[in-house]
């Protein structure tokens, strides 16, 4: 047989195969319509046919605290300039406010995970607010360095308000917090704003001082845990990981050990980041985190530190302003750990569970790509 | 130095190949030699080239003789027809535009959505198709055919037997691995012919491998020289259709149920047929893609897209400078151009420099006709493409304009055989 001529037996294979693959992938409200069709179709063609017990099994393995609850969106990380000055990432932000509006059913509420400035300027910030004000669901925010560093925040908290804060949803106890404050490496250097905010916002620089939430950022978080019951599932997000993953990029939060203990009794605990740009999973004791995708660019993974239960993605195409990039989705799931939905453009979705993390990568481990990361 | 060794290797594999007793035919000028051999490790024989070429030009394969493989491939247009979509038995139209047959021995897959891996596999689904050649089955198709003296005697000396389906198929793809297309204006002048481009169609490279991004997707190079990455992209021409992205919801849903058969269906005559390769691959990303499509010959085998939407070069030209279409799976290397009036003009020449020899009396008339058209431009948007409406990217820096063959960015040709 001619190389490259599939017999029809491989091709029944290979249907089959992909077939459940893409029932694999499909989230639960996905899998319920398709299990109907498909039952449908078999009854319909009179066949009782390994695919029905197929189909069983996987419904059965949804067990109850795996149920998701209810669920939010997310975007990152846009890294706005003026329009006339980049309007690729513009672009990109619509395009990830679209996603998110086109959700059915609408997400409970859009997180968005900081950096929404490039340089923390007036005319970013509030081009930025104007976009996200196209969101039909409301919006929660978090500060990233590039909103901050130019004027330590003044603009930012005047158009979205303090940057560390909590609320209730739903019986999920959801903290904000402000962790990239960094200790005065501009003063003593004569730095003016500008070039303090450059300084923070290059990747690989030694200069400036690693991010921290900060005695009284922990204080605060220290009070605000206190009145809580440890059985409340919390989900704190952070713009800066809240381990330490690579110092020198700053992937990093310096203070994250002490972080870590404030949220260790709880018995489920969840933490959201944005600032890395690339699917990054990891679990620290009990404490589950996920990255988020920017709608700018991907990084490169760091050299080294990366979490061993992060199935890396591959490098993406230079050639294409979206690849590697995206938004996505967060379940919180009845057990009040979460499921995160990588919405990467130019991809196929990928979703991490929370029982792949907690069973160690076990089990429901996400796709591997064929192609090597970078 | 590495370049030139390389040259004297294809002159020397020219050279051997001349008299090979595998039957490695002379190629026009600019196919890589080893190309065809890889593509072809075993060339077939002039018999099943002959029975192949009687098979597709007749139209007693259709279910009414009335259309052939060549009623749409039409040797005489470059192997297309002209028209906007493919039009079958009792003139019913179906969703497609037919790209040519010229070089399609080269493509890593076969139809608008790559949902063949082979020639012979891609010739198996035409004739059955209700709209297209509308034979019942491939059981139809074998009977009349063995019906048919000439068709019987000549499969039982090739094959020592009666035609199967497959031997059908194999005939028809072996008349095709014959329809090769090269020596264009373009490849002699990389071959040393200097005067064979004009400046407006040397302008017109620069700028195809420069400012316009087109060789991003449709890469041409002396080792793979069809001008197509072989990929599938969304670049919005599905979009045109208003309910794209509630289709594409709809069908996220309902296609995961479908088999083979449906698929080939679904691709040609419902409303999913817009949804592209994600029928073949049920990948999300592949919603609203198509493959890119070979460049040779481009000048003469309009009109233009999937679907022939887009009757002129200039209009595709408009397309992609105003970044596509815009909808939410667009491929991401599509952003606005920036491209001017008088670049698209260089652009559009250049497209028309990739005509084969044998073709230079249509693209004449084809030239003078979309010139013709020129005026109306439905798909020209200059504010999108220049960034003054819309929000479809940026333009890259100081696109280099140099002429790409002083830069030595084709590769090297071997020279044509004496």
């Amino acid at each position: 047989m001619r190389k490259g001529v599939k017999s029809i037996e491989t091709k029944h294979y290979e249907e089959r195969d992909s077939f459940f693959d893409g029932l694999r992938r499909l989230d639960r409200r996905a899998f319920m319509r398709i299990a109907g069709l498909s039952a449908g179709i078999a009854a319909a063609r009179g066949l009782v046919t390994p695919q029905g017990f197929q189909l069983i099994s996987v419904a059965e393995a949804a067990t109850p605290s795996a149920k998701p609850k209810f669920s939010f969106a997310y975007i990152s990380d846009s890294h706005l300039y003026k329009k006339e000055l980049n309007d690729r990432f513009v672009r990109s932000l619509l395009k990830a406010v679209d996603d998110i509006n086109r959700l059915d059913p609408q997400p409970d509420f859009v997180l968005y995970g900081g950096d929404l400035a490039q340089l923390g300027q007036k005319e970013e910030l509030d081009l930025g607010k104007e976009i996200l004000k196209g969101l039909k669901a409301p919006v929660k925010m978090m500060v990233g360095e590039h909103d901050w560093f130019l004027d330590m925040g003044e603009h930012w908290r005047g158009l979205f308000g303090e940057p560390q804060y909590s609320f209730d949803h739903k019986g999920v106890h959801f903290v904000t917090l402000m962790s990239v404050n960094e200790k005065d490496f501009w003063t003593e250097r004569k730095m003016t704003p500008m070039e303090r905010m450059q300084t923070v916002a290059g990747l690989d620089n030694g200069i400036q001082s690693r991010f921290e939430v900060g005695p009284a950022g922990r204080e605060w978080l220290k009070r605000d845990l206190e009145k809580l019951n440890k059985n409340t599932p919390l989900v704190v997000f952070s713009h800066s990981p809240l381990y330490k993953y690579y110092k020198p990029w700053n992937f990093w939060t310096d203070d994250a050990d002490e972080v870590q203990a404030l949220l260790r009794p709880f018995k489920a605990v969840t933490v959201i980041h944005g600032h890395t740009h690339q699917v990054l999973s990891n679990q620290i004791g009990n404490i589950q985190f996920h990255g988020l995708l920017s709608t700018a660019w991907p990084w490169p993974y760091a050299p080294e530190g990366l979490p061993s239960l992060t199935v890396p993605m591959n490098r993406p195409d230079p050639f294409s302003n979206f690849d590697g990039c995206g938004d996505g989705r967060i379940d919180v799931l009845e057990s009040g750990l979460v499921d995160k939905l990588y919405n990467l453009w130019d991809r196929n979705p990928v979703t991490v569970k929370s029982s792949y993390l907690a069973t160690g990568g076990k089990q429901d481990r996400p796709p591997t790509a064929k192609l090597p990361p970078y | 130095m590495k370049a030139i060794s390389f040259a004297g290797a294809l002159t020397l594999a020219s050279v051997a190949f001349a008299g090979d007793p595998t039957g490695t035919p002379p190629l026009p000028l600019g196919l890589s030699a080893k190309l065809y051999q890889l593509t072809v490790p075993k060339p077939p024989t002039p018999a099943e080239v002959a029975l192949g070429d009687k098979l597709f030009n007749d139209k007693r394969l259709s279910v009414d003789d009335s259309v052939s493989c060549a009623t749409c491939h039409d040797p005489a247009k470059a192997f297309a027809d002209g028209k906007a979509r493919a039009v079958g038995i009792k003139n019913q139209v179906g969703q497609r535009n037919s790209p040519t047959v010229l070089n399609a021995l080269f493509q890593a897959t076969q139809f608008w959505d790559g949902r063949a891996g082979t020639l012979e596999d891609q010739a198996k689904l035409p004739i059955l198709n209700p709209i297209e050649m509308g034979m019942p089955s491939p059981e139809a198709v074998v009977t009349k055919v063995r019906g048919i003296p000439e068709y019987r005697d000549a499969f039982k000396k090739l094959n020592g037997r009666e035609p199967t389906y497959d031997d059908i198929a194999s005939a028809i793809a072996a008349f095709e691995r014959t329809q090769l297309a090269g020596n264009a204006r373009f490849d002699r002048f990389l071959t040393g012919e200097s005067k064979a481009l004009s400046a407006k169609e040397k302008n017109g490279w620069a700028l195809f491998n420069g400012k316009a991004r087109c060789n991003s997707c449709h890469a041409g190079n002396a080792v793979s020289p069809l001008f197509s990455d072989q990929k599938f992209h969304n670049i919005g021409i599905a979009a045109h259709k208003q309910d794209f992205v509630q289709l594409a919801t709809e069908a996220l849903r309902v296609v995961r149920a479908g088999d083979e058969e449906q698929n080939d269906r679904l691709a040609l005559e419902t409303k999913f047929s817009e949804l592209g390769r994600f029928l073949v691959t049920r990948n999300e990303n592949d919603i609203g893609g198509f493959k890119t499509p070979t460049l040779r010959n481009v000048g003469v085998t309009g009109p233009y897209m999937h679907d022939g939407s887009l009757a002129t070069l200039w209009d595709v030209i408009d397309h992609y400078n105003k970044g596509g279409t815009d909808n939410p799976f667009l491929d991401g290397g599509m952003q606005r151009l920036g491209l001017t009036e008088p670049e698209i003009d260089d652009l559009v020449a250049f497209l028309f420099a990739l005509t084969s020899e044998d073709f230079k009396a249509l693209e004449k008339k084809e030239l003078a006709s979309q010139r013709a058209k020129k005026s109306n431009r439905p798909e020209r948007d200059t504010a999108i493409a220049l960034g003054k409406k819309g929000h479809m990217g940026d333009l890259a820096p100081n696109p280099d304009i140099k002429n790409p063959a002083d830069l030595g960015l084709y590769g090297p040709v071997a020279s044509p055989e004496k």
